[in-house]
């Protein structure tokens, strides 16, 4: 196997920097490992091949011409919610099907800047709201790794196309886990950033205050080129921090001892129903950080175990308002009405999927007139509480370490009937979100089936760097990143 | 039993902006459909709103002109509704954080001098502009997002003169202080009025009925004045009001139910995720404190005690911006006040009105005008040649001294013509100089007329007074 495409961006960066290859070839390759397993995998809801190739051919041209540029030439597949000038931008949903994004997004034009390749779109749960893709109303996505399972979600496309090399590396949106999930089930690296790094402009807003971008990739050097690419300040997103950049690629060395690093282990993240192999795999994963040096203390964050029901009112209050702009006057599907009550009702209930009506009848009632300061007031307070937990923590230790999910990829079906039984499977990673600091999610390990484990790296706000050092160290003494899915 | 009316505003202004409240494009009253917008203000997705600090800059220095505390600390927040002249639907306004809170304005109603308190200002983004034709509804956001902040009164006002001097004063100050230029046909003064009726001595209010978003002054006090008389009569007749919004319908000079209370909106305000809180320090507010311009009042007063001019002048000139500001412009060319304050009153205001144009199209400038006065204080013209240069200025144009010259309007003082006529005049009317010589003092009027016509007006009246009582008395 020396195809190309299933090099990683920094093996590829040497490759094109040394004349061994082109960023046509990189395409070429990665669009015919597309043609050999998408039909299986389904990845991808729109591939725009003219166009990959033609930025494939001006990158080679500007490396000829003596252009230097962290991206130049890798191709990167991009979740269906970000917005690309000139391509449709569907949130997998109904109701945007036909809408052509009239701007890039911010993270987009950073990843132009730097010279990659925009290769496509990816598939995801409906505007972000689901665990498994399945909710997806425009395509269906598979594991790789076993194609009867489900990748994860809500960017599992954004997981399966990196895990199934059809893409050397893409970006996510992590709301509530987002990113971390599915990369644990499909066995790959993914990085939910500080909330605040990243800039969301052109993002399908999900829930505004949880959301941000992040990388997936099949190495942590990798998610760790690409973050150094895609945050910064926007002045086009008022949430988006003021603070340099650390280079968080350059900064990951050779040198792999975790000595004087101290991890903390959250005793209330190993919760009941948890799957034995998941919880294996992870204390393999706590001894082996032992072994490169690392102290390893016990911590606790109390109020975890209200995480599930704070996110499910916030991210649904958030979501309520924010998909009310869906009304068939300006873009997307349209269902004409008698007048423009009737015209949103009809467009509305033709364009959402279940669980987005699930979710936009939720928020709208926590934030209902006699419900607000029960749910939603509450919920802010216990999110103030979540928030405290950590920095308490960090007050004790450098990072956190954790399992991402429960257990390993489920079967496709298996919890579509049960969605709150799905929602509490992000138990694990909604409380990063709610507090707004960094986690990184990484293999260390497989289920006796074949499935990938992940583990879960939390660090503190804008430590991005730690989290990065600790699975760099952890990835490259062990070779759980190089096994390949046979599909 | 005797009733009791009380009237609370709630007045939306369009500020005076380069772009937009939450977005970079612009604002032009008039433009063709839909071509200021972005897809910010369009609400595509993923887009985001970055607050215009200039806006709150004129939010805050309003609630300056009318004695608000400035919040240290305000918020925004979204309020929810379905409606397409509002592209995200919701609207980003600030819910219990506004920036700028308590406050008040003096005015005087019919000779008496009232204090009407404010509640609070806030700042909000503006809703596009719907027009329904038949069988559609056609929706312009150029206006979707525009700079607009609601000024709410309390509910401290008792009659429908009360509010519109209210409303009168609030405008005058938005356009002193250059927070907008307040044009109602454009919009950019629009109105909800809440009007409730209780018996004298009741403590608490009667029930309120909202009468929504009103541009014309002259409808508001209309719609007051049915609403008050039409609760009153309910209450006199043993009925209830009901708590609802009404509409006013101009044709027939009448309020409509619009939707009643049970109907109401749950706006389901929360805290925008979007947007950071805006803090403003004691540093930054006493910045804006020392920007703030004259007002009408403090400029009327000034003009009385420093310029000493008649109240009534300084009331006149202060009435709109506009003039005032163009006064003070021609006060840095003259001293003389009062002649600045004539010509305005007098011959400018008559031929801006034949003219139907503003002050600021005027050909005559005040520096020309400065320019006539000053010709006239060296007495080369007489005030009525003044008059008539004017008038040529105004609707020409051209240079006041130079007019002078071309139409031979100096005034004559040369003693030996003003002696000739004297002696004609004398000559010719030996009645009046009779009547002079008995006693009669105003029979040199008469004479001095005959003098002045000989001269075809050019005569210095001065001279020519002192010429004929020298050879009448001497
Ligand atoms: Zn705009």
């Amino acid at each position: 196997m020396s195809e190309l495409n299933n090099l990683t961006i920094a093996e590829l960066s040497e490759k094109l920097a040394a004349g061994e290859c082109t960023s046509v070839d990189i395409v070429n390759d990665v669009l015919a490992s597309i043609d050999s397993n998408d039909g299986k995998v389904g990845a991808y809801l729109t591939i725009d091949r003219a166009s990959a190739l033609e930025q494939a051919q001006e990158a080679d041209e500007a490396r000829a011409a003596g252009k230097k540029l962290p991206m130049l030439g890798i191709p990167i597949a991009i979740k269906d919610l970000l917005n690309v000038k000139g391509q449709p931008c569907t949130c997998s949903s109904k109701i945007l099907e036909g809408y052509v994004a009239p701007y890039d997004a911010t993270v987009i034009s950073k990843l132009r800047e730097a010279g990659a390749v925009l290769l496509g779109r990816v598939n995801m749960d409906e505007f972000a709201m689901g665990s498994s893709t399945e909710n997806a109303a425009l395509g269906k996505t598979s594991n790789p790794w076993n194609l009867a399972h489900v990748p994860g979600g809500s960017s599992g496309g954004s997981a399966a196309c990196v895990a199934a090399d059809e893409a050397i590396a893409s970006l996510g949106s992590d709301t509530g886990g987002s990113i971390r999930q599915p990369a644990a089930f499909c066995g790959c690296v993914g990085v939910k950033p500080t909330y605040g790094r990243v800039s969301r402009y052109g993002l399908t807003a999900f829930a505004s205050s949880l959301d941000q971008i992040g990388p997936l990739s099949k190495t942590v050097k990798d998610s760790a080129l690409l973050l150094e690419v895609l945050c910064g300040h926007d002045k086009m997103d008022s949430t988006s921090i003021e603070m340099e950049v650390p280079s968080f690629g350059k900064n990951l060395t050779n040198d792999h001892s975790l000595a004087g690093m101290k991890l903390g282990l959250p005793k209330e993240y190993f919760v009941e129903g948890m799957d034995p192999e998941v919880e294996k795999a992870v204390h393999d994963a706590v001894e082996h950080c032992k072994s490169l040096g690392a102290e390893v203390v016990e911590v606790s964050l109390p109020h975890s175990k209200y995480a599930i029901a704070v996110y499910y009112i916030i991210a649904t209050a958030e979501a309520s308002a924010n998909l009310a702009r869906f009304d068939g006057i300006r873009y997307g599907l349209r269902v004409d009405g008698k007048d423009p009550l009737e015209l949103y009702g009809k467009t509305r209930a033709a364009g959402f999927g279940p669980e987005v009506k699930r979710r936009i009848i939720l928020g709208t009632y926590v934030l209902s007139s006699g419900y607000y300061d029960a749910y939603y007031k509450r919920a802010q307070k216990v999110r103030t509480l979540i928030r405290n937990d950590f920095a308490e923590v960090f007050k004790q230790c450098d990072a956190i370490l954790a399992p991402v999910t429960p257990t390993p990829a489920y079967k496709l079906g298996e919890k579509t009937d049960d969605p709150l039984k799905m929602y509490l499977d992000d138990i694990l990673t909604t409380p990063v979100n709610l507090a707004g600091n960094c986690a990184l999610s990484l293999p260390c390990g497989f289920s006796a089936s074949g499935l990938p484990i992940g583990l879960q790296i939390i660090g503190d706000s804008f430590a991005e760097e730690t989290i990065l050092k600790v699975g760099h160290a952890y990835e490259q003494t062990t070779e759980w990143h190089k096994l390949k899915p046979k599909i | 039993m005797k009733y009791e009316a009380t009237i609370g505003l709630e007045t939306h202004i369009m500020q005076k902006t380069q772009t937009k409240m939450f977005c970079a494009c612009r604002y032009e009253y008039g433009a063709e459909p839909n071509i200021h917008v972005c897809p910010v203000c369009l609400g595509y997705p993923g887009a985001l709103p970055v607050m215009n600090e200039k806006a709150i800059e004129l939010c805050c220095k309003a609630g300056l002109l009318l004695d608000c505390k400035i919040n240290p600390y305000s918020k925004w927040d979204r309020k929810n509704y379905f409606y397409p002249d509002m592209a995200k639907n919701y609207q980003i306004t600030q819910a219990d954080e506004p920036l700028c809170l308590g406050g008040h304005l003096t005015v005087e109603v019919d000779g008496e001098t009232k204090t009407f308190t404010l509640e609070r200002i806030h700042q909000e983004e503006n809703a596009a502009k719907n027009t329904h034709v038949a069988g559609a509804s056609l929706v312009d956001y150029n206006r979707a997002g525009t700079a607009l902040m609601e000024i709410v009164s309390n509910p401290c006002m008792h009659s429908a003169a009360d509010a519109l001097a209210y409303l009168t004063a609030l405008k005058q100050i938005m356009e002193y202080g250059g927070i907008s230029d307040c044009n109602p046909e454009k919009g950019q003064i629009r109105s909800d009025v809440n009007v409730s009726v209780r018996p004298v001595g009741q403590k608490e209010l009667g029930s309120k009925v909202e009468i929504k978003n009103m541009n014309s002054f002259a409808f508001i006090q209309q719609a007051i004045e049915y609403e008050i008389d039409r609760q009153t009569e309910l209450l006199e007749n043993g009925g209830s009001v009901v708590q609802e919004t009404r509409g006013f319908d101009s044709e027939r000079g009448e309020t409509f139910s619009q939707r009643t209370k049970e109907n109401a909106h749950d706006y389901r305000y929360f805290p925008e995720p979007d947007l950071m809180p805006v803090k403003i320090s004691a540093e930054q507010v006493e910045q804006w404190r020392s920007e703030l311009p004259e007002l009408p009042a403090q400029r009327r007063v000034r003009y009385v005690s420093e310029l000493g001019l008649p109240e009534y002048d300084a009331g006149v000139l202060t009435a709109d911006k506009a003039t005032s500001d163009w006064f003070e412009l021609a006060m840095q060319h003259t001293q003389n006040a009062k002649a600045v304050s004539n010509f305005i009153m007098g011959e400018m205001m008559r031929l801006l009105s034949e003219k139907e144009i503003p002050i600021s199209e005027s050909k005559v400038t005040p520096e020309k005008l400065a320019g006539i006065i000053a010709l006239i204080d060296a007495k080369t013209i007489s005030t009525g040649a003044g008059k008539q240069v004017f008038e040529i200025v105004f609707n020409d144009g051209g240079d006041p001294k130079a007019i002078v010259e071309e139409k031979g309007l100096a005034q004559v003082s040369d003693d030996s013509a003003l002696e000739d006529w004297a002696d004609e005049a004398i000559a010719a009317n030996p009645k009046p100089v009779e009547e002079y010589k008995a006693g009669n003092a105003a029979s040199i009027n008469f004479l001095m007329g005959q003098v002045m016509k000989a001269s075809r007006g050019k005569a210095n009246p001065g001279a020519v007074m002192q010429m004929l009582k020298q050879k009448l008395d001497g």
